[in-house]
This record gives C-alpha cells, structure tokens and sequence, in this order.
C-alpha cells in the first residue's frame, strides 16, 4: 500500500514537471480557471443582491454550501484527471500498455495526469469557504474544522469516484457518456445551493444515488448547528462524508468489472 | 525447458458495421449489425527458453491477437496457455513481472520526459532493486549506445533513438520473455542492424526468449531461426526458415553480369527471369540440374563476367504464400 | 462552394455517429435546465420586488439557452488544434482552398448540425413540460430566428478566431479557457444578463458575446422589444464582421510565421 502511494507520488511528480516546461499556459489555466469558476459565485452575489435571500437561506450560508462542494471538487480535478484521459487513452489503444505492466490499472491510470491548472477552481472554492467561515455566526470549534476537512476528504473520494465511473463507461462506448458529466458537473451545480430549494425526488437522488449531500449539506447543518429542516437526525451530519469514501470503494469494484470486460472482448 | 505452451486457442470476436452515407448514419442511430470474426481458431504451439522466434502473416491474421492473449491482455474464448507455468490472464500481475513488450508504433516512454526519467518511473513500476536497476541500466545504455541523447525529452528524439530506448526500457527488469511487435518500422537502416543486433546478442547471451512479429523479412532473416505464419487464425507453418522456403519452391536463382550488355542467355533448364542491363537473373530447380553444372554450362557459351548463386529473396516466398492464401 | 458543402456534411455524418452521445446530451441538458429553474423558483418566492425579467420570461430564456447551448459549447476546433501540434497543418495550408473559409465552414457546421438535433426534441419538451413559452410575438420569433442564425455565425467566428491564435501557443490552452469563460458569462449563459448589476450593463450591452445568446433570447421573450430588434442584430453583425477580419489578419500572419518557421 505504501508503495502504491510512493509510485503514486512518483506519477505526480512526472506530470508536474511535463507541465512545468509550459509554464505562462499553466499560469494562464489557473486563472482562467479560478476566474471562470469565480464567476459562478458572482453571479449568485448578483442574484442576492436582486433577491436578497433564498427561501431564507442568506448569502454566507449558501458560501457555505459553496465552498463545501468545489474545494474537494477542484482538487479532485486536479489529481485524478487521469481517469477523464482514460477514454482518449483507450481509443489511442494504449491501455494495452497498462495492461502489461505489473500494477493495479486503477493505481496507473490515477496517476497518468495531475492538473495543477484545475487548482484554480479549488482556489476560489477555498476563498469562498474561508469568507463564509468569516461571516457566519459560527464558533470554529475543533470537531468543526475536522468535520471541514472530513467534508474535503470525503468529496475528493466522491469526486473520484463519479471519475472512475465515467471513464468505466468508455470501455463500452466510444464517446463518454454526457450522463456523467450531468450528474459530476450538475450536481456541483445542484449541490453549490441548499438542497430544500429542490423538489423531493432531486434531493433524494443526490442523497443516495450521488450521494452529495452527504458532503456538503449534512455536515453544513452540524456546522451551522441547525436542525435539519428536512428531518434528519443531527448524528448523521457528523459522519455523513464517510459516504464519500464508501462510494469510492464501489466505484472500483465497477472499474475492476469494465477492465474483465475489456479483457475478454479485446480492443 | 518448455516456457510457452499454446493449447487450441480460440478467440472470436463481433464487429459492428458502419453504414455509408448520411442516410445510413441516421439510420445507424436506430440499430447496428454485427460480423462475427475468427480471429484465433485452435492455435497450438510451445516455445523452448532461449528461442528466436518469428511470427509472421497477413494483416489480421491473429498475431497481435496471439500476442495480446500471451501478455494477459486477452481473455480467449477456449484453450489453454501456460507462460513460465502460469496462466497469462488469470495471473496478469505476476506475468507482467516476467515479460517485456516493444510496440514498435507506440512508445511506452513519457512524451514530455527524458528518457532516462522514464527508466526511473519504470523502475519504481517494476519494484527492481536498486543495485540490480543501476547495473542493468548501465548496461542497456552501454549497449544500445543511448548516453548522448538521454537527458533529451523523448518527443525530440529520432525514431531510432527512441526504439533504442523503448528497448532498453522493456528490458530495465530483466524479463525472461521479449514480445517484438513490429520493432523496426520507419527506422533508418543503421539503426535496423543496431536493433537486430541487440536483439540478437540478448537472446543469445541472456536467454532472453524472443518473439518477433514482423512485416521486415529481413529481420526474420538476420534473426529467426524459426518461423510460424498463421492466416485467418490458424497456424500454417511451423518451422525453420528453409523449411517455409521449402514450401513454396526449391527453385534457386542465378545471377550472372554479362561483359556485353547486349548478349541474351538461354538454357534448356533455366528460366530467365530478369534481365537489367549487363545482369541477368535465371531460376532453376536443383533437383534438375545442379547449380554447378549450370554454372559450368553457361560460362563455356557466354562472356561471363561475374556470377552468384542464392535462394529467392525471403520477401518473395512470403509474398507467393500469402497471395495464395488470398485465393 | 461545393468543396464546403462536403465538409460540411462530412462533419455531420460523423457528429451523427455518436448515438450514444447525443441520446445523453439531451437528458443532460434538461438536467441542467431544470436545476437553473429550481433556483431561480426559489429566488423568486424569496423576494416580491420588482426585476428586470419576469419569472415567465427567465424560464423561457433558460431553455432556450439549453436548446442553443451547443452553439457556445465548442471552443477551438479540436481537430484543427491536434493538427497545428503535430504540425500536419501544414497540409491544409496546401490545399486550394481558402484556410481560413474552411475552418470557418467547419466552425459552422460544429454549430449547426449538433444544435439542431438538441434543440429540436429540447423546445417540444421544454415547452410541453417545463414552461418554454411561445414567443411573445410574431415579430419577436422572427426577430429570434434571424438573430439565432447570425449567433451561430458570431460564435464561429469566434470559435476560429481562437482556433487561429493556437498557431501561437504550443500547449496553450490558457487564453483559449480565459475566452471561454468569459463568453459563457457574459453571453447570459449562467445567469441572464439584465439580472447582473446595473452598472455592469452598459459593459455587458458593448462586449460581443451577448450576441451568442443573450440577445436572441430577449427577442424571443420581448425582452428587447420589436422595434430594438434592428440595432439588437446589428450589434451582433458588426461583432461578426469584426472577428472574421480579426481571424483572417491573424491566420494570414501566422501562416508567414509558420512558412518562416519552417513548421
């Protein structure tokens, strides 16, 4: 285990040093980025400032949610990028090459691309939640600052599970399902607001089909120290990011299945 | 020692098919069909430690197919098949250990890296230990000739250059088995002699086995001592290189550099078969008349200037076998 | 002509290819959508001021977004780009045709055959189920189908614009992100522009980028009335007018960098 963190690290290194020889077009991806992803919050700045609150919601508790949701998303971007190559690098035939080599595919194909440009989505992120963490009523207790960082971990799992799920379709289909792309991308927009907005079926099927919820809107209530208005128990909002984790762990179970199939119907 | 065996593989394969036009695209929208392909149909074989093996036929034969189902990348339909006592697919981590792979098309080196960074990599990849990755290393790169242009990102680098590479790269663990997809394609002429000898010098002086897929018969020449050529999934010919030749014909060719250009020969058991210039090409058949004996003949009737003897190009007897089996 | 005609349709058979995809894309963008109205729902219950835009009018200007979307969607032509870094480019500078025309009917043809096949099953079932309303009236639809036409021009003008500036940058993604960014704000993809700021307005009313899809759909909902709708379209051809000059200017030094350059 250790050592696939060590090759895992080794990877991470490759990647950042290819990049690092094309330095102003990383430079200029991370702004792009942290600027396109930035504007997302402007615009729900600009919303408020028209409204004034969402269905009692204010501006810093919806940061909040906000920040929860792209802090692990933008560094699950960066780091497992790999998997949104895998489609190019199978049509390209060179999972072959994975293949032959004496380690986990999943292990290798994770560390195929780090994208440090992506780090500017996490940046914003971090901005905002560090704003809300100012401007909210909250004490900073230490199980909160865990819960925070329980919050990012469990999501970077998420995140990179939905990522695993994704390329696993490719083994399938030539062109990546846009489903994926629906519910990773639309639900970091669904999740980026409260979830008592949304009509029931939308909430359940981000609580347990994509399990968001589970990072950023549960845990959010234990922060803000309020009564779910959806009825859960206050319990749950503490250890709902283990979810994040336990989705990852499904997700590789079904990446292992795409690569048997692969296998045994070839190229 | 036996360390592959090949037990009646069979592997198929479903195709879809495209449509033509854009009336059949949008129609391809509403459903496909398929095409059932054999692409291995009972293929057996075993190969002893230290062989030279080449592995020819015509596109979509199966070699890729066999070699893919040896390096535990396919799973085939039946049959059975044993790489140093395991079974590729079903062990496809511990296999990996034991074997080395040169895509000739693809390389296996990082694009942006210089090489030596991608030996590196490997070697954390294949868990070598350390002294045992800086002696063979050095090796390779003594060998190969590669310490001018290590530091080189590989994209910069000459086609030859980089096969050398991916040579060494496939061979930084020490493997027990080399499968050679095509490793001479596009490369200059000094840098084939400098591969075929490597290869050569590997297997005779490692007992690294070698199985060599190829469309250069030149290669098979230099380096094969046995040949198999599979068609349509099926092995045709297993064998020496004389004993493929043998198969098609057993004719041989002489060529003679005439002193006048203009002269014409003709012998009533030879066959002209060209006639560039001063040069004149004959086939005969040995079993007929002995190569010395038409030698004699020819030179006490015509100004000879110079003469040799040697069998038809390999390239040509793979040529006649595989238009026959495009009959 | 002809010679772009089958590039165009070539395009379009092979963008045809991809079933699957296209089947998803679609629930995708309903998916999306959807999401964009339930907020806009819930901001609306929130407050009873008085906004630029109806609630009516930002559903509609939401699905039409959806339905138009792939009009915004590509940005740099990605095969072109794959050309220019392997340097093949070269090849189609060679051909007797006009570069530049070419990756134009190609950029044209991206935004055409893939918007037509979303936006149609998008209108009937946003405006069966999801609360698409018909034009506010005869002379804002007509308004709209001519502004969407020259939209479609405008964004590949663009899109070759950004294509073009890829001779420049070998792995450059960088400004082509920043481009991209910036035409989905202020095209009033995220959110529609009069409900920004109204000292962000006039910025908004100059830039090109609301000619992509903010101004056809405020034709559609009368948002813009009838009688702005001239200078509306105006804006958005003098935008066009401007990148393909701007593209070509751009592509005709590139092409001498890269003759110089030797590729």
């Amino acid at each position: 285990m250790a050592d696939s963190i060590r090759l895992y690290f080794r990877y991470f290194g490759v990647s950042v040093r290819g990049q690092m020889q094309y330095r102003a077009s990383f430079l200029m991806t991370s702004f792009g980025t942290f600027m396109i992803t930035g504007i997302e919050f402007l615009a729900i700045w600009a919303l408020f400032a028209r409204f004034g609150s969402l269905r009692g919601w204010t501006l810093p508790e919806v940061a909040l949610f906000y920040g929860l949701i792209h802090v692990p998303f933008g560094l699950s971007e960066c780091f497992a990028r790999g998997f949104d190559l895998f489609p190019g690098l199978l049509k390209r035939g060179e999972f072959d090459r994975v293949l032959v080599r004496p380690r986990s595919t999943f292990l290798q194909i994770l560390g195929a691309d780090v994208r440090l440009g992506q780090l500017g989505r996490f940046l914003q992120g971090l901005v905002v939640l560090l704003w809300a963490a100012t401007a909210l009523n909250v004490t900073w207790t230490l199980p909160r600052m865990a819960l925070v960082l329980g919050c990012v971990t469990g999501g970077i799992c998420l995140f990179c599970g939905l990522r695993v799920i994704e390329a696993t379709i490719a083994f399938w289909s030539t062109e990546s399902l846009e489903l994926m792309n629906c519910l990773t991308y639309g639900g970091v927009e669904t999740a980026q607001q409260p979830l008592t907005i949304y009509r029931p079926w939308f909430r359940r099927l981000f609580t347990f089909i994509v399990p968001l919820a589970c990072i950023n809107y549960f845990p959010a209530h234990a922060i803000l120290g309020r009564p779910d208005a959806l009825g859960t128990p206050a319990a749950l909002h503490w250890v709902s990011p283990i979810v994040g984790f336990l989705f990852l762990l499904l997700t590789i179970e079904v990446w292992r299945f795409g690569v048997r199939y692969y296998t045994s119907t070839g190229s | 020692m036996t360390l592959i065996r090949v037990e009646n593989l069979v592997k198929t394969f479903s195709v879809a098919e495209r449509r033509a036009g854009l009336w059949g695209a949008v129609k391809g929208l509403a459903y496909r069909r398929h095409r059932v392909v054999r692409a291995l149909d009972g293929i057996s074989f075993t190969i002893e430690t230290g062989e030279l093996v080449g592995y020819i036929g015509p596109n979509g034969a199966g070699k890729s197919t066999t070699v893919k189902a040896l390096s535990g990348i396919l799973v085939p339909d039946s049959g059975r098949c044993e790489v140093l006592g395991r079974t590729p697919w079903k062990d496809r981590i511990a296999n990996a250990r034991d074997i080395g792979v040169v895509f000739g098309q693809r390389t296996q080196l990082w694009w942006d890296l210089p090489a030596i960074e991608s030996f590196d990599l490997l070697r954390d990849i294949y868990r070598v230990p350390k002294t045992d990755y800086v002696a063979t290393r050095d090796e390779l790169i003594e060998r190969l000739d590669l310490r001018s242009f290590l530091d080189v990102p590989v994209r910069q680098l000459s086609l030859g250059q980089r096969m050398r590479c991916d040579l060494a790269a496939s061979l930084l663990h020490r493997p027990r088995v080399l499968y050679l997809d095509e490793p001479t394609i596009g490369l200059d002429a000094v840098s084939k002699l400098a591969v075929r000898d490597f290869v050569r010098s590997m297997n005779r002086q490692r007992q690294i086995t070698v199985i060599l897929t190829t469309h250069d018969m030149d290669d098979i020449e230099a380096l094969c001592n046995r040949v198999m050529v599979i068609n349509e999934g099926r092995i045709l010919s297993d064998g020496t290189l004389d004993d493929l030749r043998k198969t098609v014909t057993t004719e041989r060719w002489l060529t003679v550099d005439m002193l006048d250009g203009a002269e014409q020969v003709s012998d009533p058991d030879a066959e002209v078969i060209s006639h560039d210039g001063a040069r004149i090409t004959l086939r005969f058949d040995p079993d007929h008349v002995s190569a010395a004996a038409l030698i004699s003949r020819i030179t006490a009737k015509y100004p000879v200037r110079d003469l040799f003897v040697e069998n038809p190009p390999i390239e040509q007897i793979v040529a006649r076998i595989y238009a026959e089996l495009k009959l | 002509m002809r010679g772009y005609w089958a590039i165009f349709s070539a395009r379009c058979r092979t963008l045809l290819q991809y079933r699957a995809a296209a089947l998803a894309g679609l629930g995708t963008q309903i998916f999306w959508g959807w999401v964009r109205v339930m907020v806009f729902y819930a901001f609306y219950q929130s407050s009873s001021a008085v906004q630029p835009m109806t609630l009516e009018q930002v559903v509609s200007y939401i699905w039409l977004g959806q339905a138009t979307l792939l009009i915004l969607l590509y940005g740099v032509d990605t095969d072109v780009v794959a050309m220019i870094r392997s340097g093949t480019v070269a090849y189609e500078m060679l051909r007797p045709m006009d570069v530049y025309s070419l990756w134009y009917a190609r950029a044209v043809a991206l935004r055409t055959a893939p918007v037509l096949m979303r936006a149609v099953p998008m209108f009937i079932l946003a405006g069966l189920f999801f609360g698409l309303q018909p034009p506010a009236s005869l002379a804002a639809g007509c308004l709209w189908a001519v502004s969407t036409v020259v939209s479609v021009l405008l964004a590949s003008a663009l899109g070759t614009l950004m294509t073009v500036t890829m001779l420049w940058t070998i792995a450059g993604d960088g400004i082509m992100r920043l481009v991209y960014s910036a035409t989905f704000i202020f095209s009033g993809s995220i959110i529609p522009l009069p409900m920004f700021p109204s000292w962000m307005q006039p910025l908004l009313n100059f830039l090109p980028f609301r000619g992509m899809a903010d101004v056809p759909f405020r034709l559609y909902t009368g948002n813009i009335p009838p009688s702005a709708g001239a200078i509306a379209i105006a804006h958005q051809l003098a935008w066009t007018l401007v990148l393909i000059i701007c593209g070509r200017w751009l592509l005709a030094r590139g092409t001498r960098r890269l003759v110089v350059q030797g590729g």
